[in-house]
């Protein structure tokens, strides 16, 4: 043989190897289709998946406002373009129902579909790799006993090279997985562990993600975005001014308010009203895992918080020279419900006490002076009215940079005539459509009532 | 004093900043069309336009209405010459107790002035925030699809309106 000969030998050996690792990396077979008719599922089965899809928050981004459940098409915003959720009602054509449990639990693990498929990681596989086999059971015992709806999701709106899906395959090998039961820890620790970093996929939205789309490892829980809500840091870098523990959160989530942090809204609004209607002792858990990521506070964080309070007991106003406008907005407009003592929900929060006027950037205070908040129905929830036709943009971003001054001692934010203008491009129609149409899937009747 | 623009009037209102629109119109004006229903911005009865938007005259300070066109019910029309949506309203004869009327009547004015054909999903969605107990909603809705007609037809014919 002669060397260049050698040379050919070796080069083809290495492009068939590399062609067979891609292949292997990329290739997965399709899961033989099944009779949608041919299933039936127990109903103690049934009923336990439809918790865990509660827990899931399946709905918020497989249920279309005002559409059927879980007919999916919902466009999903990436920096990368548009994704629009799946079908993921038992319709033979168009949704899941000819995917068999095995088909299920591999999208449900790997991201892939049952043809065989990569799936965007807009569905959080990242963290549903976590969930047991006997829960995707569960899961899929219930996704399949409801009704079939026949609607095909639009094309994806996505640039190349993102619209490749085999590039996905790539994107998965970078992940790292970020759940492992803790022996040392106690069972509603390690319960709490399960559901946070699996089902319930908090990091989802509270982890910022790199620049492909992956949440950073480094920085879990730090806080990210969401359909231009800031989604808080929800560890040490919390921006409340009164620190949180098991307590405080466990009311929170169970109840959608607490009287140290105000009122849950934006998209964590159907996150609280999904676990209303949940076990407690599964509240209590993602609780007690979640007091541990915000660890103790930090002597400085503690003391802002005693004098804060010590502030609100005095009930002292302190006046402003520097915003007139926003003073005086303020004062007609915010203070009678704010200032009122009036205890929550139905009273606001002495605005001392509220993340959004802390947080790093004023969206958040932007699109809940503009929308509001809509009472929910047969329950005793937090209201309040939206300004958006009664005040212009230059007295929202009056009044925001008056609250900002006035009841953090963080940096004035930079931009806020842009934020505001922003907010209320996306925010109010958006709001007012949820707040007329989106029902909580299951029903109320652990959540508090009148 | 503040000055307050109501239905194309200059008024020397003598209220503290933040005073609700609501009072002004009751007490200082005697416009008495919108209703005191629960002071919340919660029921709609209070409702009135602003600047062509609708808007919950109870949660609505002076503070915020500097510059800006206040238009009440009376401002449409009068018992004599009723405007389209009160006309229309009488037509389908949608009010039971009526306390929560004008505020409906004023939403859906502002409705119709920047969608002239809504769609009874659109009428629907944009009188969700107002209260009825009465149960009138299907003549409500009736009655705003009529005053939709009665608007476009004077628009059609735009002479119409002088010979009244």
């Amino acid at each position: 043989m002669t060397r260049s000969g050698v040379i050919a030998g070796v080069l083809a050996a290495l492009v068939l190897g590399g062609a067979a690792a891609v292949f292997a990396v990329v290739w997965r077979p399709a899961i033989d289709a099944i009779d949608p008719a041919q299933r039936t599922f127990a109903n103690d089965l049934v009923k336990r998946g439809r918790t865990l899809a509660v827990i899931g928050n399946c709905s918020n981004c497989h249920t279309a406002p005002g559409a059927k459940d879980f007919a999916g098409a919902v466009a999903v915003p990436t920096p990368f373009g548009t994704v629009f959720s799946s079908n993921i009602t038992p319709d033979a054509d168009t949704g899941i129902g000819r995917w068999s449990e095995a088909a299920f639990r591999r999208a449900m693990r790997d991201g892939v579909d049952r043809e065989g498929r990569h799936l965007y990681p807009t569905f959080p596989y990242d963290h549903f790799t976590n969930v047991s086999d006997e829960d995707d059971r569960a899961l899929y015992a219930y996704l399949m006993t409801r009704e079939p709806v026949r609607s095909a999701a639009p094309a994806n709106r996505l640039s190349f090279p993102f619209d490749q899906r085999p590039l996905i395959a790539g994107w998965k090998l970078l992940r790292s997985a970020t759940y492992h039961p803790d022996s040392s820890k106690g069972a509603e620790w390690n319960r709490g562990a399960y559901l946070v970093e699996g089902l319930a996929h908090c990091g989802a939205c509270h982890t910022p993600r790199n620049a492909l789309g992956g949440e950073r490892a480094s920085a879990s829980f730090s806080g990210g975005d969401v359909d231009n809500w800031q989604a808080y840091a929800i560890n040490a870098h919390s921006p409340s001014p009164v620190p949180w523990d098991a307590d405080a959160l466990f009311g929170y989530l169970r109840n959608g308010w607490h009287p140290d942090h105000g009122t849950a809204r934006g998209p964590m609004a159907q996150v609280v009203a999904n676990l209303s209607s949940v076990d407690p002792d599964d509240v209590r858990a993602i609780a007690t895992y979640m007091a541990g990521v915000f660890g103790q506070p930090s002597p400085d964080h503690r003391r802002g918080a005693e004098t804060v309070l010590a502030e609100l007991k005095a009930m002292a106003g302190r006046a402003s020279e520097t915003n007139a406008a926003g003073a005086a907005i303020y004062a007609a407009t915010c203070a009678s419900c704010h200032e009122s003592g009036r205890a929550l929900p139905y009273g606001g929060i002495n605005l001392a006490l509220s993340t959004a006027v802390c947080g790093s950037d004023p969206r958040n205070l932007a699109n809940i002076v503009l929308a509001g908040i809509s009472p929910r129905e047969g329950e005793r929830s937090p209201i309040m009215p939206g300004f958006a036709s009664s005040m212009t943009d230059g007295q929202i971003v009056a009044v925001l940079i008056y609250l900002r001054s006035r009841f953090s001692n963080q940096p004035a934010w930079t931009g806020v005539d842009q934020v505001v203008a922003e907010a209320r491009r996306t925010q109010v129609a958006a709001l007012r459509t949820a707040a007329a149409s989106r029902q909580p899937p299951a029903d109320l009747a652990q959540r508090d009532k009148p | 004093m503040i000055t307050l623009k109501v239905n194309g009037r200059d008024h020397r209102v003598d209220a503290e900043p933040d005073t609700p629109l609501l009072y002004v119109l009751r007490d200082h004006l005697a416009l008495n069309a919108a209703k005191f229903g629960c002071g919340l911005g919660q029921c709609g009865a209070c409702t009135v336009i602003v600047d062509g938007k609708a808007v919950l005259s109870c949660v609505t300070p002076l503070v915020l209405l500097e510059g800006k066109q206040v238009t009440t019910l009376e401002g449409l029309g009068t018992t004599a010459d009723p405007a389209p949506i009160q006309r229309a309203f009488l037509d389908e004869q949608a009010a039971q107790c009526g306390y929560c009327i004008a505020g409906m009547m004023m939403r859906a004015q502002a409705l119709l002035m920047r969608n002239a054909s809504p769609s009874d999903d659109e009428i629907r969605g944009e009188l969700e925030p107002h209260l009825c107990r009465c149960g009138t909603h299907m003549r409500i809705l009736r009655a705003i699809r009529r005053a939709a007609g009665l608007m476009n037809r004077a628009e059609l014919a735009p002479e119409s309106g002088a010979d009244r």
